[in-house]
């Protein structure tokens, strides 16, 4: 309808004078160099993800030359700059998981139990203030996360685990838990308050508690934004960065053990980006394979979490 | 008879005794966890505070970075991000705004439409380091960039995009559809629509996405330091092409150093970057505020 009003209007231009048609074609030809440049700018972003692809496997193309496939996904050591050299990543997936599993503990129960209270109990204003404060949370850079990590978190944890070295899979996983919080409470909490109060109205008018209706009927109803929200909270796990290259360590190691030192896969990548590798050199084509590997990992948990939405997804 | 009646009551008396236990002793949980949550902000303020406030001075931000912690300070790391988030708002907000307007405004429902929408929605998820070997690979060396700021822009951008795309579509989406019908009216084109009424309508909004997306780039070290790597600057970039450090990595650098003077820099710095932080969410949260009272009336 709206490309009618268009013609039309070009119509009526050209019916009536010289000077007006002149005006109605420049308006047509900017308008339609301005809709192919929005074109573009739309799919800059598959680009975007073309570019990561491309660069990721262009670069490790090489490093797969010389190390098999097999070899990098099964090996149980990773020593790639210490000779004897070593390609198995096993150790840095270990790694990444522990400190995910460590974060996800602390964070979806947590997360889960601000999402009810603020969905079910917290009268409206408590919750237009307590919903912002825990937000900031997630707004504060992933440094200041490694800082508190090392600086008190480490320490504190230390007089419990006395033989504990500072840099541990266990103080860097229960920080980034503190940080994702608010991931899960709020997707939760959007879920939670989507489902209809007269669901809700229903349950209390057979006599339930508010504990019961949250149980029974608000987290049912909301479960596939709940369930999105601890994927999400997962694939940011996984990715992030900074606060493990801090806190979680150096060393590569096969151990689930959550007081030892350990090196996730992000943490390799920083470390060797730091040092001025040689482009083109093997060690530094690891970081493209390592980055592959933790690409296709996320890729999966996002593909993830959108089928869960439109598979369980219900619309009130 | 009776005596059956007040045996049920006595036990239906104590199930509901139960079951509100029951609901107080969670009802408690979900109060503890939001107090865990509060608490754990808290503590990391206050340490960041205690530790940091002795080593910040006016002279710690004019000063460059020194292997003495006395004589240390975070200017060229300042300069650096001032210079980096001037170019990555330069390259994000035409392309995040445009893409919205096209997809708001333009799309069609077709398979390329719905393509994008996904796109999107993933890369808003993919981890930040991947976005710096994606700059390594193709703007550090395809495109002979250099490790510079111009890289790191470049880089930048395509990470905070997801954001700016999405806050704006968001902000497009809630003007309502009588704009856009009353300049049909008048005869104008769906850019003249476009750029004279939509835009303007939801700059606001639009605003508020741009700085929200500034704010998480300002707190980014680790695709800047896959671009970057580690240097010690003492000179100020000059031209986008230049070699430079942002303060996050800065901050990194000091955590880095094992002497406990250098924790203390850390927290300085991370104050004088929170101070930045809080500004530019405060004033996210004054246009968000305007708009709505501009709605309203």
């Amino acid at each position: 309808m709206e490309q009618d009003l268009t013609k039309s209007k070009s119509k009526i231009i050209w019916l009536g004078d010289r000077a007006k048609s002149t005006w109605g074609k420049r308006q047509n030809i900017e308008g339609r160099a301005a809709q192919i440049f929005l074109l573009i700018c739309a799919l800059l972003s598959i680009a975007t993800t073309v570019g990561i692809v491309v660069s990721l496997v262009s670069q490790s193309v090489g490093f797969f030359k010389e190390v098999s496939i097999w070899e990098f996904l099964t090996g149980t050591r990773w020593t790639p700059i210490l000779i004897p050299r070593s390609y198995g990543v096993l150790p840095l997936v270990v790694g990444t998981l522990l400190v995910t599993i460590i974060s996800v503990i602390v964070a979806v129960p947590i997360g889960m139990g601000i999402a009810i209270f603020l969905s079910t109990y917290a009268p409206e204003q408590l919750r237009r203030i307590i919903k912002p404060v825990l937000e900031i949370l997630a707004g504060i850079p992933t440094v200041v996360y490694g800082y508190f990590a090392i600086t008190l978190v480490s320490p504190m944890l230390q007089k419990v685990f006395t033989n504990m070295l500072i840099f541990n899979a266990l103080s860097a996983g229960l920080v980034m838990g503190l940080m994702i919080i608010p991931m899960v409470s709020s997707l939760s909490e959007d879920a939670m308050m989507a489902v209809p109060q007269s669901l809700k109205e229903g349950a209390f008018a057979l006599g339930a508690t508010r504990f019961e209706v949250a149980l029974k009927v608000t987290i049912p109803s909301a479960l596939s934004g709940i369930i999105t929200s601890i994927i999400l909270a997962l694939s940011r796990a996984i990715g992030e960065t900074m606060i493990v290259t801090i806190a979680a360590g150096a060393t590569p190691k096969m151990t689930f053990n959550p007081i030892d030192s350990i090196q996730t896969m992000t943490a390799f990548i920083v470390q060797l980006s730091l040092g001025e590798t040689p482009h083109g050199s093997l060690e530094y084509n690891t970081i493209f394979a390592v980055g592959l590997l933790l690409f296709l990992m996320t890729l999966i948990m996002n593909l993830l979490s959108q089928w869960v939405v439109s598979r369980w997804h219900r619309r009130y | 008879m009776t005596f059956n009646t007040l045996n049920y009551s006595k036990m239906y008396n104590r199930r509901i005794a139960m079951r509100k236990g029951i609901g107080d002793a969670f009802y408690s949980l979900f109060l503890l966890s939001v107090l865990v949550g509060i608490i754990g902000l808290i503590t990391l303020l206050v340490q960041v505070l205690t530790e940091g406030i002795p080593w910040l001075s006016w002279r710690f931000i004019t000063s460059f970075p020194s292997r003495h912690p006395q004589e240390a300070g975070i200017f060229s790391a300042l300069m650096g991000t001032i210079w980096l988030m001037g170019l990555t708002a330069v390259f994000t907000v035409p392309i995040g705004v445009g893409a919205a307007i096209y997809l708001e405004e333009y799309a069609p429902k077709n398979w390329l439409t719905r393509l994008i929408e996904l796109n999107i929605a993933n890369l808003a998820s993919v981890p930040s380091i991947i976005y710096g070997l994606l700059g390594l690979t193709i703007f550090v060396g395809w495109m002979a960039l250099g490790r510079s700021i111009l890289a790191g822009a470049l880089t930048l951008s395509l990470l905070v995009m997801p954001i700016v795309i999405l806050a704006s579509r968001e902000a497009i989406k809630a003007l309502p559809l009588t704009y856009r019908e009353a300049a049909y009216a008048l005869g104008a084109t769906r850019w003249q629509v476009t750029k004279s009424v939509v835009v303007p309508a939801a700059l606001p909004g639009i605003l508020t996405g741009v700085i929200l997306a500034m704010s998480r780039a300002i707190g980014e070290a680790a695709p800047v330091i896959a671009i970057s790597a580690l240097v010690y600057l003492t000179f100020i970039p000059t031209s986008p092409l230049d070699r430079f450090t942002v303060m996050p990595i800065q901050i990194f650098n000091w955590i880095s150093r094992p002497q406990n003077e250098f924790r203390g820099l850390a927290a300085a710095g991370i104050i004088v970057l929170l101070i930045i932080l809080l500004s530019m969410n405060a004033l996210a949260i004054f246009l968000r505020n305007r708009y709505q009272v501009r709605t309203e009336v």
